[in-house]
């Protein structure tokens, strides 16, 4: 086990440093001066040569990277250049908003998508399970910021219960803020839900064809009992990789819904940084979102990998 | 009785895509011909207007048709998917059958490759690409098919490995068949409906990816027209004109759930593994 999660942890480091090879190499491709850009052309000289200064242009690439990457070993994401303030203060302060959307939204997915698969895989080939997999049909193909619309447009502007954007901060108090990132999140929950109550269901089926079910069914426990008891347990470990693998694909929903719902997070940040070419804050929260989503991955094939050590005897 | 499995109703879910994908395509190409109106055409005495015999969808806040901006939408959308998949499968095929037949170290590159580009969601990918070198449908074709290239050389790679362990391909090459010949002439073809399946998924996911990106300003750039621009400038107007935000989301909802459903369908067909089976 522990050679295992050294060497997932070996292929972490390996992929962490490569994607700030990758961050840093884009933002290299910036045709022409990348300060003269910023400031205009009318800026003055010594403006434009104290930008460049900053931005490290004035050193070759290749220690502009090494400067770079020590500073984020240090936890030095670098200083915006539209905030003049540091990129990982600014990261903390939208992370309020970011994280507990994320966490809401994943809460939000498991809870409904556990219930359904179970339903589906008890009610195999029935009405209920027609239903779950052609909830999972559609909610997969509905874009998340287009059901923002459609969520704004029913409980905001129709009927008035939720806020159509905006976040009042958590010094508001809870339920203002959760208020404020209800919609957002089940925005992000629904195809999420879709796409874990198929795995679920799927799951549970392929489980439900194993020896240790049969014997369990031959001894008379019953079927509920199998269902919840035996075959739920078995299957939560697919739906908990899925959910790893689906992590990206919650990291860039929320840059979309963010933006939607005008919340203040990591992904409004990135797309007003990109508006405002201010390359720092834009290399260092990519990398920091990317960086989440491998170390997500990896842990999650760690708890796996403990769980059940068969794919690691296979490895 | 037997009941029937709906994972297995594979040709109801291949015609029902297919239905959907020809709906898609049909739109677009008409889109070349004829529109009910010039799709950038704007008529600001027209505005938000709602459906009529004039205006079928009606009109938006400069006072364009709807219906003619979503057919030419229809049309560049399956344009950037298009490109960004051919891209994907131009650098990702050859890369994943190499792979598979190089061994060792091939695919140590295929597989660190697939971490990095997971890492980085399209839209993550292609936000950067657009910090670097500015908006457009370019700039998100290059994002896009960089991600689709990792994921088909990661399918391909798994795909072509099972082909090579398999005994008609050993006979080729004691028969003293080279590696490049043994490719072409049987591993791809015994690859390719995998990639296939995986071509339609990525297909909807670039759809959806592009719309995700022309909604933030990102992708294809006005006047020419976009689903997910369309998307964007009806979030405006939801009070006075709300269906505007339905149509372009339906548009986009139904070539995605057209592709999902003939990829699901074809995997199905192609692999009978699919369809799970149960005790309960």
């Amino acid at each position: 086990m522990l050679a295992f999660a050294l060497r997932r942890g070996l292929t972490l480091a390996l992929t962490a440093w490569l994607a700030s090879v990758v961050v840093f190499a884009a933002l290299e491709l910036i045709p022409g001066d990348p300060a003269l850009m910023m400031l205009g052309v009318n800026a003055q000289p010594d403006t434009l040569a104290a930008l460049r200064a900053q931005m490290g242009l004035d050193v070759p690439p290749l220690e502009r990277y090494l400067r770079w990457a020590g500073g984020l070993l240090r936890g030095d994401l670098g200083t915006s250049l539209t905030y003049a303030r540091p990129v990982a203060d600014l990261v903390a302060e939208r992370l309020v908003v970011t994280l507990p959307l994320a966490l809401l939204s994943l809460v939000m997915s498991t809870a409904a998508a556990i219930p359904l698969g179970l339903l589906a895989a008890a009610r195999r080939g029935r009405g209920g399970d027609w239903a779950v997999l052609g909830f999972a049909q559609i909610g997969v193909a509905l874009p998340s910021f287009w059901i923002a619309i459609l969520l704004i447009l029913v409980f905001s502007v129709g009927l008035g219960w939720f806020p159509a954007g905006g976040f009042p901060g958590w010094e508001a108090g809870v339920w203002p803020a959760l208020r404020a990132l209800i919609l957002p999140a089940l925005a992000l929950a629904i195809p999420e839900a879709a796409i874990l109550a198929r795995v679920t269901r799927t799951a549970l089926l392929d489980t439900l064809g194993e020896d240790h079910i049969r014997t369990a069914r031959a001894k008379g426990v019953g079927r509920a009992a199998v269902l919840l008891g035996h075959a739920l347990p078995n299957a939560l470990l697919p739906v908990a990789t899925v959910l790893g693998l689906q992590l990206s694909f919650l990291v860039a929903g929320a840059v979309v819904v963010e933006n939607v719902f005008t919340l203040p997070g990591l992904g409004r940040l990135l797309y007003q940084a990109i508006g405002q070419r201010d390359v720092i804050v834009v290399q260092g929260v990519v990398l920091l979102l990317a960086v989440v989503v491998v170390l997500v991955n990896a842990l999650v094939d760690i708890a796996c990998a403990a769980a059940d050590p068969r794919p690691r005897a296979l490895s | 009785m037997t009941r029937r499995d709906p994972v297995s109703a594979v040709p109801v879910a291949v015609w029902a895509g297919a239905a959907l994908v020809g709906l898609l395509l049909a739109v677009a190409l008409l889109s070349l011909v004829w529109t009910p109106y010039p799709a950038e055409q704007v008529r600001v005495v027209a505005r938000l207007r709602p459906p009529s015999a004039a205006h079928w969808l009606g009109t938006d806040h400069f006072g364009r048709d709807v219906a003619s901006m979503l057919m030419v939408g229809a049309r560049n959308s399956l344009a950037v998917a298009a490109a960004a998949v051919g891209l994907g499968l131009g650098l990702g095929v050859p890369l994943g059958l190499a792979a598979a037949a190089l061994g060792r170290w091939g695919d140590e590159l295929v597989a660190r490759l697939g971490d990095l580009v997971f890492a980085f969601p399209a839209v993550l990918s292609a936000i950067l690409l657009t910090a670097a070198l500015g908006a457009g449908a370019v700039n998100v074709v290059v994002a896009l098919g960089l991600f689709n290239a990792a994921v088909l050389a990661r399918v391909t790679r798994g795909a072509a490995l099972a082909v090579w362990r398999r005994e008609f391909v050993r006979a080729a090459l004691a028969l003293g068949r080279g590696p490049l010949s043994v490719t072409l002439v049987h591993v791809l073809p015994n690859t390719l409906g995998v990639v296939v399946v995986q071509t339609t998924v990525l297909f909807a996911v670039a759809i959806v990816n592009e719309a995700a990106l022309s909604y933030l300003g990102l992708g294809i750039q006005p006047p020419s027209p976009s689903w997910g621009k369309m998307l964007g400038d009806a979030q405006t107007h939801l009070f006075n004109a709300p269906l505007q935000a339905v149509f372009p989301g339906l548009a986009i909802a139904l070539s995605v759930l057209g592709l999902t459903l003939l990829g699901d369908g074809l995997r199905d067909w192609l692999d009978p593994r699919h369809r799970s089976s149960g005790l309960l």
